[in-house]
């Protein structure tokens, strides 16, 4: 099982890779729809890495709200 | 269709609707490719009368109002006819809102009934807002699991009663709804909705695009937006239609459900077409040279023979791939909510898929104007729908000035605020605050906002009043947020921004401290409704006598400065 940390990280380094963002820039409490520049489309985009990544499925009413890495690790490792 | 001239209530039309077209299905429901359910007309009403009755025996009367805060969903439709069915009003909420947001409207719009989803209920009912709206007597939860807990409301599955229900007819200048057209920090904008204006506003868009049994709608906008209330729900059932709705709107999901459902229309707002756009560029860019030379080449053969209208035939012939990609039966696309950049619209249209771009406002009903497609023309809204008067009030040499509307789509008024009825709806004339003229051949240009808002790409409209709480108690003498285009008027519908004026304290330096308290306020708002940039302006505010900032006074003080020069962005 993982760690919140662990979730957390894995994230991070998905939404780098998905969004091309330089190596390290991301952090736990960034917004994410500021820092990467995306719009409610590319979230949803990256929900549908994280199910298949996590092998979880995440409604999308869970984030509803959501906009910073660390409340979506929260959703995320609820669901692991 | 129905005829619409026989009825007098939304309810009456439906009635006659589920009666009409018994076997045809009116609802599909898929879930992540996933077919969960289709719904027949005669299912519809089965479900609904059941639920109906037990409102009634609940106390719900004619006149009462009952609020619907869900996502697409069959059970949306099925309560908003229950509700009519017994005279109700119908108050459709935005399910993104906070939940102190939804117990303000839910206070504000006196609702005695509130129908929604377990999982907005597990996060609306846990508010200490809720102390507030004590007029909310009944809940009803949707999709609750079995031992969770419902905080007093009750399963929607269990709300049905035996017996036929009575149906209450209403007048055509009854209240139908009360729609919300805009957030809750400042004012809210109730919008009441009579009978007649959906009546009317039905009538005028089916004229030109026309629904029947066998059109699918896929329904993507939130059911409480005036334009998928109207084409995803009372369009499609007063010509037996069927509306599909799917559980989650990931991209890779509403494209497979295009061609799975063989979508007749769609509506979106821009954002969502500017992304089916690079979507499809992207596979253009990816064909091999030869292949994507051809493509070129039918595109333009394409653009060439619909120049004066489109010919969907020859066009799914020629582009098949493309139109195959959309299920092969898209009659058109609406785009609504907001601007749309005319490359954007002509991109589709040149691949033989109409684009129905419009202009319309929750105060006008639906759609005020919209393009007929005869010929296509990207650069406009279109011409005026039937029975709309639009007017351009006071007119500047170039003939732009303000939109005005006058038609039995306008609403009665704002929910408790006559000044602002007043104010809004002049001599019979709803003034939309939004700038435009006619060209020659009587289309409508839209340039610009005279009003203290912007519209987002997605099609949500941000009032800056609704976001000043926010800067509550920041260190500072006094603030004003305003929408940048209200200050700089720029001729332009795109690119609209909120900026933050402060006035600071006797003394005080606008540090970076404070640059950065702004900045973490900020972040707190959901990424549409946030500041662009402050303005620190050295004079004091103008005031009305009870202390109020005179948003337009100030907002032409700040006009005179150059907003490069005064404006840090943040």
């Amino acid at each position: 099982m993982r760690t919140l940390e662990q979730t957390t990280q894995e994230i991070l380094e998905l939404a780098t890779k998905h969004f091309k963002a330089a190596p390290g820039s991301l952090n736990a409490s960034d917004d994410f729809y500021r820092k990467l520049g995306i719009d409610s489309l590319q979230a949803l985009e990256l929900l549908s890495r994280l199910e298949n990544h996590f092998h979880i499925e995440l409604p999308d009413y869970e984030v509803q709200g959501v906009s910073d890495f660390k409340t979506l690790a929260e959703r995320v490792q609820a669901r692991l | 269709m129905l005829d619409l001239s026989k009825y007098s209530c939304i309810g009456e039309a439906v009635r006659d609707a589920v009666e009409t077209w018994p076997r045809e299905v009116c609802l599909y429901e898929s879930d992540r490719g996933q077919e969960k359910e289709r719904i027949t007309y005669r299912e519809f009403k089965e479900r609904a009368l059941p639920l109906a009755k037990w409102l009634q025996d609940a106390g719900f009367r004619v006149g009462d109002r009952a609020s619907i805060i869900m996502t697409n969903q069959s059970k949306w439709l099925i309560s908003a006819y229950a509700i009519f069915y017994c005279g109700g009003t119908l108050v459709p909420l935005d399910y993104k809102l906070k939940p102190e947001e939804q117990w303000a409207l839910l206070r504000h719009s006196d609702a005695s009934v509130l129908i929604t989803e377990f999982p907005i209920w597990r996060q609306v009912s846990v508010s200490a807002a809720r102390a507030d709206a004590p007029n909310v007597k009944t809940v009803l939860v949707t999709e609750a699991p079995e031992k969770a807990d419902l905080a007093e409301a009750t399963r929607w599955e269990y709300a049905k009663a035996n017996g036929q229900p009575r149906f209450v007819n209403r007048r055509r200048s009854d209240l139908a709804c009360v729609v919300y057209s805009s957030g809750t920090g400042g004012t809210p904008k109730g919008c009441m909705m009579t009978h007649e204006n959906y009546l009317e506003q039905c009538v005028a868009l089916t004229s030109l695009y026309p629904f029947w049994p066998g059109v699918k709608y896929l329904s993507i906008l939130p059911t409480n937006h005036a334009i998928d209330f109207m084409v995803g729900f009372f369009g499609p059932f007063i010509c037996g239609a069927a509306v599909v709705h799917l559980r989650t709107l990931r991209p890779e999901y509403v494209r497979e459900a295009f061609t799975k459902y063989q979508i007749t229309y769609v509506s979106v707002v821009p954002l969502v077409l500017k992304n089916l756009q690079k979507g499809l560029q992207t596979r253009f860019e990816e064909l091999p040279a030869t292949k994507r030379r051809v493509f070129e080449w039918l595109r333009r053969i394409n653009k060439e023979l619909t120049r004066s209208r489109p010919v969907l035939p020859l066009s799914r012939l020629l582009l098949k791939q493309v139109h195959a990609a959309f299920g092969g039966k898209l009659e058109a696309i609406i785009v609504g909510g907001a601007f749309t950049e005319p490359q954007v619209l002509q991109f589709f249209y040149d691949l033989g898929i109409p684009v129905a771009n419009g202009y319309g406002l929750t105060e006008a009903g639906t759609a005020v104007t919209v393009n007929d497609l005869r010929p296509f023309r990207a650069d406009t809204v279109g011409k005026p729908l039937p029975g709309m008067e639009v007017q351009i009030v006071n007119p500047d040499p170039d003939g732009i000035g303000q939109v005005a509307v006058k038609s039995k789509t306008v609403m009665a008024g704002y929910l408790n605020e006559a000044e602002l009825t007043e104010q809004t709806i002049v001599n019979g004339w709803l003034m939309t605050g939004d700038m435009g003229r006619f060209d020659a051949t009587g289309h409508l240009q839209l340039l610009g906002r005279k009003k203290n808002m912007i519209v987002t790409e997605e099609g949500k409209n941000v009032y800056a009043e609704d976001v000043e709480q926010v800067f509550e108690g920041l260190p500072v003498k006094e603030y004003c947020v305003f929408a940048a285009n209200y200050i700089w008027p720029s001729r332009s519908m795109t690119g609209e921004q909120l900026v933050l004026v402060i006035h600071l304290e006797p003394g005080k330096a606008f540090t970076n401290e404070l640059k950065e308290e702004i900045v973490a306020r900020n972040s707190g708002l959901v990424n549409y409704k946030r500041i662009h940039g402050v303005v620190a302006y050295p004079e004091d505010f103008p005031l009305t006598a009870s202390m109020k900032i005179i948003r337009a006074a100030l907002a032409q003080r700040l006009g005179k400065l150059r907003r490069e020069q005064v404006m840090v962005p943040l």
